[in-house]
């Protein structure tokens, strides 16, 4: 293993922290202030990356498409919450559960009659499609850079809003207790449409940005939804710093260990047990690290202040 | 223990109730145990072996009914255990042990192992986070079975033989896979029945409303909890055993985390808490899949909403449903 394919891994390892925090970000907020557990959250991932198929399809620009694809899933979200999500609001967390995994069913087979099965792809956009070169002439993709750079806006935007704004006053004030804001007169009805509008924004924004280099296909947003919760538990349920750190975290951790459990088992085993054993242990590895997280701090690293 | 009788001759209001509850589920098994009647009478073959599943799934429904609807824990990945279970019996089989008195305490071992370690971390938390850890702990299950790649991997793993039970080959007969299916439903739902009418029971129970009392009370919440984990973990090891024995093939789908979902459906669309809801509910879901997946391929966007609605509108499930009825005709 050399620096630079390390170098190179670390930085994929972002990338797909930075890809994770994006859709954590919104369903911890969701969760944190509404108190309600969306499973249909990665099927808003997953339709916000095919519109993004489709409009930078028919408009032929990405940046254009970009902009299309999250209007529309702006739009399709708030229908969703019109439909069903305000009906839940109240209901304990098996209906939650319940209702949204119907969506989720819907959704992924809607998604497959409309555009089919088969794995679709979104063009790199022209003005990011080079290369950077890092050092001794590796080169690194320039969108996986503009990933991570939109990533890390977006993040900054998020404790900007989350921290500096009235509106993000009133979230956090909402996490902590929404009877009493509600009580202090403030509309808590279109501060969850807020929120949620916001967290299904920032899911259809990873997809989208995720559809050059992942391949669009039904049920992209299971696996992702997964990590996300993992994210969220390890980082504390409704902290957004927490899910930004645990994002990272698992991000580098899955990419490193399936990059390199091979090699590091090698040392111990031989070459086919390390190669079935590494498999093996590569995609365990971050609920190992879940499991230990839990076992050491039930309320993940950094628990969201005022949350009893 | 002693104060249950005296309870119920001071109150004689409950007696014909509890009546009424036990006759539910005697008329159900009844009809259970006459289906192969039927189909040898003219019903369509196919449906024997479509119940022998339901059945198979009520086992595992009911399993975790025990700790969703009587303990309040919301599991999303008790499909491992049932994965679990398959996958014992798929590898032991092929390793060419296909003994069901051998197979069954080494699936029952593992479920039980496996639920007491994941169960002593994910009891740590509640609510939302005990969703998305047993979530978490599912899916792990299910990448180490694709990672199994000497049996099969991704692609899963297909049985040639089936189990034997003291070396009777009673599976190998529709009717006799049926009747073996059906003497282990029956004999999980009478202990499962059994330990919710229980002490343990009861505090299982009352910890769901109310843990903080319970504990105050002087019982160790965490404990019993664990322990009604790990014998619903290993009744959905015994629907993994049969599972495997029905379709002779394991794959990691067995425990996707899709399955645990439709696994709190059916428990849900039953009626949560009442244990032969749980069977009610796998039997009606398994029989309205097969019915949409004939109709469309795409037969998931019209069951979708119906859970959605299902959700939004009814309340108690096809149990509570059937209670008001026979409420409102008694009274």
């Amino acid at each position: 293993m050399t620096t630079g394919l390390l170098l190179v891994q670390i930085l994929n390892g972002l990338q797909f922290g930075i890809l994770l925090f994006l859709v954590a970000a919104g369903l911890t907020l969701v969760f944190g202030v509404m108190d309600f557990i969306n499973l249909a959250h990665g099927v808003q991932y997953m339709l916000g990356a095919y519109l993004a198929v489709t409009f930078v399809a028919l408009t032929g620009s990405f940046v254009l498409g970009l902009v299309l694809a999250l209007a529309a899933a702006l739009v399709f979200g708030l229908a969703l919450e019109f439909l069903v999500f305000r009906h839940l609001y109240e209901r304990d967390h098996l209906d939650q559960v319940l209702a949204t995994f119907g969506l989720i069913l819907l959704l992924n087979q809607g998604v497959k009659i409309i555009w089919g099965a088969a794995p679709l792809s979104v063009p790199v956009p022209e003005f990011l499609s080079g290369n950077v070169a890092l050092l001794d002439g590796i080169l690194y993709p320039t969108y996986r850079f503009a990933l991570i750079g939109a990533g890390l806006a977006v993040g900054l935007l998020l404790w900007f809003v989350v921290d500096r704004t009235r509106t993000g006053m009133l979230l956090r004030a909402g996490a902590s207790n929404a009877p009493m804001v509600s009580a202090l007169g403030v509309d808590i009805r279109k501060l969850f449409m807020i929120v949620f509008a916001f967290g299904t924004m920032l899911a259809g924004f990873a997809g989208a940005m995720a559809a050059p280099i992942l391949s669009v296909e039904p049920g992209m947003g299971d696996t992702v939804l997964i990590l996300a919760f993992v994210v969220i538990v390890i980082g504390g349920i409704g902290s957004i710093r927490g899910a930004f750190v645990a994002a990272l975290i698992v991000g580098l951790v899955d990419t490193l260990g399936r990059s390199f459990m091979n090699d590091l088992l090698r040392l111990f085993m031989s070459a086919p047990s390390a190669r079935a054993t590494g498999a093996a242990l590569s995609s365990m590895l971050i609920y190992l690290l879940m499991a230990v997280v839990l076992f050491l701090r039930p309320e993940g690293l950094l628990p969201s202040r005022g949350r009893t | 223990m002693s104060t249950a009788p005296a309870l119920a001759e001071t109150v004689a209001a409950p007696a014909p109730r509890r009546r009424g509850r036990l006759l539910l589920p005697i008329l159900l098994f009844g009809l259970l145990a006459l289906a192969p009647l039927a189909v040898s009478l003219g019903m369509p073959s196919g449906w024997l072996a479509l119940l022998t599943r339901a059945m198979i799934f009520a086992i595992a429904a009911l399993s975790l009914d025990l700790i969703l609807g009587v303990g309040g824990l919301v599991s999303f990945g008790h499909a491992a255990f049932l994965g679990i279970g398959a996958y014992v019996t798929g590898i032991m089989i092929t390793e060419g042990q296909a003994e069901a008195l051998l197979i069954l305490p080494v699936v029952l071992g593992i479920c039980a192992l496996f639920a007491a370690i994941t169960g002593a971390i994910c009891l740590r938390t509640r609510g939302v986070t005990f969703i998305m850890i047993t979530l978490a702990f599912g899916q792990m299950v299910y990448f180490l079975a694709q990672a199994l790649s000497a049996y099969g991997g991704d692609d899963g793993l297909t049985l040639y033989a089936k189990s034997t039970i003291a070396g009777l080959d009673l599976f190998s007969t529709r009717t006799g896979f049926f009747y073996c299916v059906l003497a282990a439903l029956a004999g999980c739902y009478a202990l499962v029945r059994i330990l919710v009418a229980s002490r343990f029971g009861r505090i299982l129970r009352a910890a769901r409303e109310n843990p903080v009392r319970v504990s105050v009370t002087g019982f160790d919440v965490t404990r019993i909890r664990l322990v009604a984990y790990v014998i619903s973990g290993m009744v959905a090891g015994i629907a993994g055993f049969f599972l495997a024995n029905h379709t002779d093939f394991v794959s990691p789908a067995f425990m996707s985390w899709q399955r645990s979902g439709e696994l709190i459906f059916m428990a849900v669309l039953g009626g949560v808490g009442s244990l032969h809801g749980a069977i009610i509910g796998a039997i009606a879901y398994l029989i309205a899949e097969d019915g949409l997946s004939h109709l469309t391929e795409h037969w998931r966007v019209i069951f979708g909403p119906l859970i959605i609605l299902f959700v939004l509108f009814t309340r108690g499930g096809i149990v509570g449903m059937l209670r008001k009825l026979g409420g409102g005709g008694g009274a």
